[in-house]
């Protein structure tokens, strides 16, 4: 049968086609864009409802007046008045701003110096090696309101251990003189933050290639050189991170502080100021939220430039 | 010839996973919506809350003591207690969410804030039965600023120079009358191995009460108050006098006042080793307990004649009922329990360290501080509250409390403090 067959052979033609469309027209079908919809929508919501509303509601209640009693038609619109209150009105504001930076310049060359030279001794095959990296990691697992509380026991003048070891008993008040308990508290914090510095360079160091440090022995190099030259460049990732870790460690420090003496007599704080006028017995909603801003410009600061070196990286590559 | 369809099995799938996961959601949220449920509407009307700050061993007993004498109508107290500073730090969103019936709180410009926020209920139709009980300074004390009653007093106590009668026997010493004498006083108690003035800071705000006695002695009552309100410069000559004499006083102060607390201070005075004590009669009672026999106290000397010491600092402790009551008239049954003369009592036999604010206590009862407390304060012409009472909380505990620190750690910087305190004072109280 020609002509059966031609038939046949026709539509087998066009088949082929149609299927393939329909194919493609089903890829994504309707429940399955429902679950993904469900899978990116749900912690896009929480994210913007945990994050982005209060962090714009903050921004807009900086420029009111609120004592928070009452509702939202209680709130007076004053401008910029927090602002310029903050800045020129406010003693406490610029030590806390200084307080701060030191903290972050503090952090950031001590522990971390410190912290890298226990990664690379530690990082060498010796015996008991995993014991002193766990004596140095301990502190980590403390919260930093009990780092505080430590630290008090340690300083007290007549009974503390700092200064029983150095015979000024009674004498010297680590925490109740102004002008050395910032310095203080930087230790009991540098206490901490050196074994999670050490923990993320030991990490670094784990995935250093030998055959690198071999190489340099065979130049000639010695250890110091081998550092400097070889070990160090190579942890530059690392290097980002740890300086990532500090500078969150710096802005967000409160706890440490306001067990000691609740941020008072030298240990000022942005974070201390936020709160001291939002939860604490003020109740200037709107004076409270105006320094928040304040410490999130700041920290837009050294977000902006960490993410923009980031998203260059990944550029390159 | 007909085809299996692949494309049919995952889709079903996908779809019961769905259907399961809303499903455990739904059964999820029972719980929680029959809680709510039970929550809102289990209220007994024969139990009342009660909020309470009195949260040191000494107080909290003593307080248990005079609910469990509150048999009215069957009535039950519940008592939840927080930390005193917890407390008054978030006492404005306690009352605004989900407050005890009736709750602890202080007498003056604080509680009138509270009232005139609508946070607090007006109870003037209780005051109608116990007006006979207090005195009118006490009633105005208790009266909001729309001239109705928000506040039943319990007790209160002096503030005002402390000091170990034993110690003070043992070397010789006298109350000081002047200011002067005051200085010479502590000079000598230098020179005889004590510590002059037991100072201890740490806190915040055991300082406030010095600033008060100071300006109270220097400036007097109306400038105070005013000065309170907010209505005076704090930049001007009258508080720099006050800063003056304080620093004359400052070679009198325990070393390292800042770092102290203000328990250790009061400890150094009960063993001796230091002179006097510028703090209530409460907060050092407290502390001496067992040897309260040992507890003497003056009042801070005169500076200017013309005030002489006629106003006393004696903080009035109360009750207060929540705008949001459930048990009201329970909470008013109690207020009018706390406001009687046997509740007072039954107080003041844990806690002797403070004098019962009604006036049909029976003195006899009385130890001789409470004896003394009861005719220096009766004596006064003006009372005051304290000062994180008398004045807006915010500049008390961060304009205040901080510029006092700063003072004490740096009295050369006077200036400065006083110039941050009279701007904080203009952004806070022009609002």
């Amino acid at each position: 049968m020609t002509l059966a067959e031609q038939l046949d052979a026709g539509t087998g033609t066009t088949r082929p086609p149609r299927r393939r469309a329909r194919r493609k027209s089903t890829a994504l079908s309707l429940p399955d864009r429902i679950v993904l919809l469900l899978m990116v929508g749900i912690p896009a919501v929480v994210h913007i409802a945990l994050v982005w509303v209060p962090t714009i509601g903050s921004i807009v209640l900086s420029f009111s007046e609120w004592d928070g009693i009452g509702g939202l038609s209680d709130i007076k619109w004053i401008g910029t008045k927090n602002y310029v209150d903050v800045f020129t009105a406010y003693p406490r504001f610029w030590p806390a701003v200084a307080h701060n930076l030191i903290w972050l310049v503090f952090l950031i060359v001590i522990p971390t110096a410190f912290g890298l030279l226990m990664a690379v001794l530690l990082d060498r095959k010796m015996r008991f090696s995993s014991i002193y990296q766990s004596i140095l990691y301990l502190p980590v697992v403390l919260s930093l309101a009990l780092v505080g509380f430590i630290w008090q026991l340690m300083y007290e003048p007549d009974k503390g251990l700092v200064n029983n070891l150095i015979g000024q008993v009674g004498h010297i008040n680590w925490l109740g003189d102004s002008s050395i308990n910032l310095y203080a508290v930087l230790v009991a914090a540098a206490w901490r933050h050196t074994g999670y510095v050490m923990l993320l360079f030991l990490a670094g160091l784990k995935a250093l290639d030998p055959a690198l440090k071999e190489a340099a022995s065979l130049d000639g190099a010695n250890s110091w050189q081998t550092f400097w030259r070889v070990t160090f460049p190579v942890l530059k990732p690392i290097n980002i991170i740890v300086l990532v870790v500090t500078v969150i460690e710096a802005l967000r420090a409160y706890d440490i502080v306001f067990i000691i003496n609740r941020g008072r007599n030298g240990l000022e704080l942005l974070s201390i100021l936020i709160t001291d006028n939002i939860i604490g017995e003020s109740s200037r909603i709107g004076y409270g939220s105006a320094i928040a801003v304040v410490l999130l410009v700041i920290s837009l600061g050294f977000i902006i430039t960490y993410l923009v070196q980031v998203f260059r990286k990944e550029e390159r590559s | 010839m007909a085809r299996p369809r692949p494309g049919q099995l995952p889709t079903l799938d996908r779809r019961s996973v769905l259907k399961v996961l809303l499903a455990g959601a739904g059964i999820a949220a029972v719980p929680g919506l029959a809680a709510c449920g039970s929550g809102s509407s289990g209220a007994e009307s024969k139990t009342v809350t009660f909020g309470s700050n009195y949260s040191d061993p000494v107080p909290r007993n003593a307080l248990k003591a005079v609910l469990d004498g509150f048999k009215t109508d069957g009535l039950t107290v519940t008592a939840n207690t927080k930390d005193h500073n917890t407390f008054q730090q978030q006492i404005n969103n306690y009352l605004q969410g989900h407050p005890d019936d009736v709750y602890s709180w202080f007498a003056g410009y604080r509680m009138r804030y509270f009232a005139s926020k609508g946070l607090a209920l007006d109870i003037s139709d209780t005051w109608t039965s116990l007006g006979d009980s207090f005195s009118a300074a006490q009633k105005e004390a208790s009266t909001g600023s729309d001239g109705k009653q928000y506040f039943v007093p319990f007790y209160s106590y002096p503030w005002a120079l402390f000091y170990s009668k034993s110690t003070w026997a043992k070397y010789g010493y006298q109350p000081p009358k002047t200011f002067d004498e005051l200085i010479t006083l502590g000079n000598k108690m230098k020179a005889d191995g004590l510590t002059a003035l037991a100072v201890g800071q740490a806190d915040g705000w055991p300082q406030l009460g010095t600033f008060d006695q100071l300006n109270l002695r220097t400036n007097g009552y109306d400038f105070h108050m005013s000065l309170m309100a907010g209505k005076e410069d704090w930049k001007g000559a009258k508080v720099k006098a006050v800063f003056d004499n304080w620093k004359r006083m400052l070679p009198l102060y325990q070393d390292n006042a800042l770092g102290r607390k203000w328990e250790d201070a009061a400890q150094g005075v009960l063993a001796g080793k230091a002179g006097m004590m510028v703090i209530g009669s409460q907060q050092i009672g407290q502390q001496f307990a067992q040897k309260l026999d040992d507890l003497d106290f003056c009042a801070f000397p005169t500076i200017d004649p013309q005030w002489g010491t006629d106003t006393v600092e004696a903080p009035i402790d109360g009750f207060m009922m929540s705008k949001k009551a459930v048990n009201v008239d329970g909470g008013k049954k109690l207020l009018t329990y706390l406001a009687s003369a046997p509740a007072q009592l039954t107080y003041l036999k844990s806690d002797p360290t403070s004098i019962a604010a009604s006036s049909k206590v029976d003195e006899g009862t009385y130890n001789a501080l409470q004896k003394k407390c009861v005719q220096f304060v009766s004596e006064a012409k003006h009372i005051t509250q304290f000062l994180d009472r008398d004045t807006d909380p915010g500049f008390a505990s961060d304009a205040m409390t901080n510029g006092i620190n700063k003072f004490l750690g740096d009295p050369n910087s006077v200036d400065s403090v006083l110039s941050g305190l009279a701007e904080q004072a203009k952004s806070i109280f022009t609002g």
